[in-house]
């Protein structure tokens, strides 16, 4: 969370309540220390580099989802389809790189990778427009419309294969395929391409939330979409972008698990939206909308990553790693509902500090 | 008629109630009659609900008693108030809409076996009588949700007699129905009134009192200004009672002359989701620099005019003309850069964004101004931000806190901000007094004048006399949907608004509503 600002000491004293504030607003990042400092001891090899790499690989891949995922939720909706849509996109990249496009006439299309990434996307990106057609044309509420397209999502991704993997997905250096590999595998001054995609889509994410008019609508749009209607901001516009910018995060972890695994496998992203829903919540992301900001939502997937990965690393059962999560989200919860009472507070004393 | 045949069976005793800020109701006497339909009459905020609640166990007295044949009572809840044989049918209806009549009536008091099982058997039968008595063939088992709203409105009553109710409080219960159904509800309040049930009825309506009423109260900023039976009462009397012989003072400042026509309506026709017309064929033009003022009673369709206009409702009919030129734009946003702006009557469900800053609620409407292709300049937003809280005098201890932390009038200051933003030429304000304290209207007033001095064209819907007629340098009158009245500032009288604004409310109305469907 980079714009805490630190507790003015006042001039009577120390200031409780404003030091309270930040450290209640810093709480993710402050159980992300916290997590962190108990694994660098608890676990062996947790600080190595290699480990590292492969935490912030595992992590990256939640971040991309939880970053969509925070400007649907933003914006008063919900996107249960990204699981779903990951595993479309990574049979789709699987097909075309396997099979290119045949046309029928008697000779197919062969694609090189940036042709497969740019295919793969538009079609994470027209299922996130699905979504919103059904969502604003015809009025289905978010949860079910998104439900239904996770349902449909999986079943194409089944179909594309009959269920079976896709494996070997080498790519041919003749159609310009064989660099698929990189995307999962390469690094570019010792950190992961995948790395640098996830700050790219983080940065311009933030940038979005907090510099563009779009961003603002999508926060009045989830704060009272009447009112932010009536003041003129196209709020079937701004749906359309949430769940197409959702679709597009989900295609890009497609792409990487994809080329990660050297193979497509129809049920890859299963639970991955539960995943998300909770690194944006853990960060701060109110589900009834208008709430939340990117930074919070990236440092929430690091935690629920960095837990995950260092219960593994300590031997702790898969099972009570499950437990543990469920009950970190529910404090993060609670805790961030005391913030909201306690901010409201403290600007409600302040209105009435001017005598109205 | 006698005060003999109608016994006192509930009274008020220097009734005070203060809210934070304001004093809702001071020292009221008032009694309730038996047997007798007691109407109450007022302008908004004169204290009638207030005097209700009271009665009813939603609100308690500050100070006074009440009294039920000569002890005094004390309700703390609605139930208290219920055992003492008081039902209330609020103006908005408690209902619920996906279950049956009978379960309505019986929420929360369902007849029973053993504690557990519900006996509907027994329900509908009760239902079934309690319709019988109301003169209504309404199925027990009909879902609420599908009946009329005069239906929903019998159903209510009949909860309230479901719980013995010896006093039954109508709080405007004509306001939503069509004059068919008006006509059955005051049958069935003559049927209630012979059966000894003392009735209190609360309507804007003037000729419907004048009709239904034995005795009238008149209240005027929470103090009873009149009480007496109805023989001999006019229209003349009540509004003298009700607004008083000292007008408020939003006195208008120096004249300025009005600029060529900024805006003009033609035809502007909604249907209604009640069916027949929300907005009837409804055309004004509007000056620049003028302030025109549209009175109606609630639901005469002067907010669904406004939304027409600005474009929250697209399936209506007619012409729209800005500056001369057709109003091609269909969405809300198209509306606005051309010039129109609206500030809603509900400021928190159409207004504001709650959880945002009083700073992003203020720019909601106007960020393009402050981007440069996608980039926003939050210098520039901030610093046009504090300049409109200075302009506004807008009481705020930071812009970046929730808009919600402020009172009513910083938050309709926010809301006129926001549309001022825009830089408007016309400007829509629907009910900008409501709910706000004496102090921010004469604000907003001032506002509003200084802003048609500076060119500005202004439609205000109201349905405060004084308000409509202190600010307004012309008015018109709406009434179901229609205009019915159109008057310069110069020949307008309190009266002649009364009447414009119930035209259309008679029985005459109805049967020609009957004679148009038939036709």
């Amino acid at each position: 969370m980079s714009e805490q600002t630190l507790a003015r000491p006042a001039a009577t004293g120390f200031d409780v309540n404003a030091a309270l504030l930040v450290l209640l607003k810093a709480r993710t990042f402050i159980a992300l220390i916290l997590v962190f400092a108990f694994f660098a001891f608890a676990a062996p090899n947790f600080l190595s580099v290699a480990n590292m790499v492969i935490m912030s690989k595992h992590v990256a891949l939640n971040a991309f989802l939880a970053i969509g995922m925070t400007f649907v939720i933003v914006s008063g909706g919900i996107d249960l389809s990204v699981g779903s849509i990951v595993g479309l996109c990574g049979m789709v990249a699987g097909w075309l790189i396997l099979n290119g496009i045949d046309l029928g006439l008697g000779f197919t299309i062969q694609f090189n990778t940036f042709e497969i990434c740019f295919l793969v996307i538009l079609v994470g990106i027209t299922v996130g427009a699905l979504n919103a057609f059904l969502i604003t044309r015809l009025n289905v509420a978010p949860f079910i419309a998104t439900l239904g397209t996770l349902y449909v999502a999986r079943g194409a991704a089944m179909l594309s294969s009959n269920g079976e993997t896709f494996p070997n997905l080498n790519g041919n250096a003749a159609y310009g395929s064989a660099t698929f590999r990189l995307i999962g595998a390469g690094d570019f001054l010792g950190v992961p391409i995948s790395i640098w995609m996830l700050i790219v889509v983080g940065l311009a994410a933030a940038y979005i939330a907090r510099r563009t008019p779009l961003g603002r609508y999508i926060y009045a749009v989830g704060g009272n979409e009447k009112a932010a209607g009536l003041s003129g901001v196209r709020v079937n516009r701004v749906k359309y972008f949430v769940y197409m910018f959702s679709g597009f995060c989900a295609a890009l972890v497609g792409i990487i698990i994809a080329s990660q695994l050297v193979a497509s496998h129809p049920a890859t992203g299963e639970t991955f939206e539960l995943n998300a829903i909770a690194a944006a919540v853990l960060g701060g992301t109110s589900m009834s909308g208008g709430r939340g900001r990117i930074a919070g939502t990236i440092v929430g997937a690091f935690v629920i990553g960095i837990l995950s990965d260092g219960l593994v690393m300590m031997g702790v059962s898969a099972f009570w790693q499950t437990v543990i999560k469920g009950v970190v989200i529910i404090a993060a919860v609670v805790i961030d509902q005391a913030q909201q009472r306690f901010e409201s507070r403290l600007a409600l004393q302040a209105q009435a500090a001017l005598g109205k | 008629m006698t005060t003999i045949d109608h016994p006192v069976g509930l009274s008020i005793r220097g009734g005070t109630k203060v809210y934070p800020g304001t004093v809702a109701l001071k020292s009221a006497d008032f009694d309730l009659r038996m047997g007798a339909v007691n109407v109450l009459v007022g302008e908004n905020g004169a204290g009638k609900s207030t005097m209700m609640k009271v009665i009813a166990g939603v609100e308690q007295l500050t100070e006074g008693r009440i009294l039920m044949d000569g002890e005094e009572v004390v309700f703390r809840t609605t139930d208290d108030a219920a055992r003492h044989g008081i039902g209330i049918v609020f103006q908005e209806l408690n209902l619920f809409p996906n279950l049956s009549v009978a379960d309505n009536i019986f929420m929360a008091r369902e007849r029973t076996r053993a504690g557990i099982d519900i006996d509907s058997g027994a329900q509908r039968e009760e239902a079934r009588r309690l319709m019988r008595r109301l003169e209504h063939d309404i199925d027990p088992d009909t879902l609420v949700g599908d009946l009329k709203v005069g239906q929903q409105q019998i159903v209510e009553i009949a909860k309230s007699l479901s719980q013995n109710a010896r006093i039954l409080i109508l709080d405007e219960p004509t306001s939503a129905l069509s004059s068919a159904e008006v006509e059955i509800l005051f049958r069935v309040i003559d049927e209630l009134r012979k059966d000894g049930v003392g009735i209190v009825y609360i309507s804007h309506r003037l000729e419907e009192l004048l009709r239904i009423g034995d005795y009238i109260t008149v209240l005027r900023d929470g103090q009873i200004t009149g009480a007496r039976p109805m023989e001999g009462v006019d229209l003349a009397w009540i509004v003298r009672n009700m607004i008083g012989d000292a007008s408020k003072d939003f006195a208008k400042d120096v004249d300025h002359a009005f600029g060529p026509e900024v805006f003009r309506a033609e035809e502007i026709t909604l249907p209604s989701s009640r069916g027949g017309l929300a907005v009837d064929h409804v055309s004004f033009s509007l000056r620049a620099g003028e302030i025109l003022g549209i009175y109606g009673l609630m639901g005469a369709g002067r907010s669904e005019l406004l939304e027409c206009i600005i474009g929250g409702v697209t399936h209506y009919g007619g012409r729209l003309f800005v500056e001369g030129k057709p109003m091609a734009e269909r969405s809300v946003s198209g509306r606005i850069a051309r010039g129109i702006a609206l500030i809603p009557e509900d400021r928190k469900q159409d207004g504001l964004v709650q959880i945002l800053s009083i700073r992003e609620n203020m720019t909601l409407s106007s960020l393009k101004a402050f981007a440069t292709g996608i980039h926003l300049s939050l210098k520039q937003e901030a610093l046009s931000v504090a300049d409109f809280i200075r302009r506004m005098t807008v009481k705020v201890a930071s812009s970046e806190h929730e808009v919600s932390s402020l009172s009513g009038g910083n938050q309709q200051k926010v809301v006129i901000a926001k549309a001022l933003m825009t830089r408007p030429k016309i400007l829509l304000m629907d009910e900008p007094s409501r709910g706000i304290d004496i102090g921010a209207k004469a604000e907003v007033f001032r506002v509003m004048r200084r802003l048609a001095a500076d060119g500005l064209g202004i439609v205000f819907v109201t349905s405060d006399l004084d308000e409509v007629m202190a600010l307004s340098d012309r008015i018109l009158v709406m009434s179901n949907g229609r205009v019915t009245g159109e008057f310069d500032r110069a020949d307008a009288t309190e009266t002649a608004l009364v009447e414009a604004s119930s035209l259309g409310h008679g029985p005459d109305a109805g049967r020609a509503g009957h004679f148009r469907e038939a036709s």
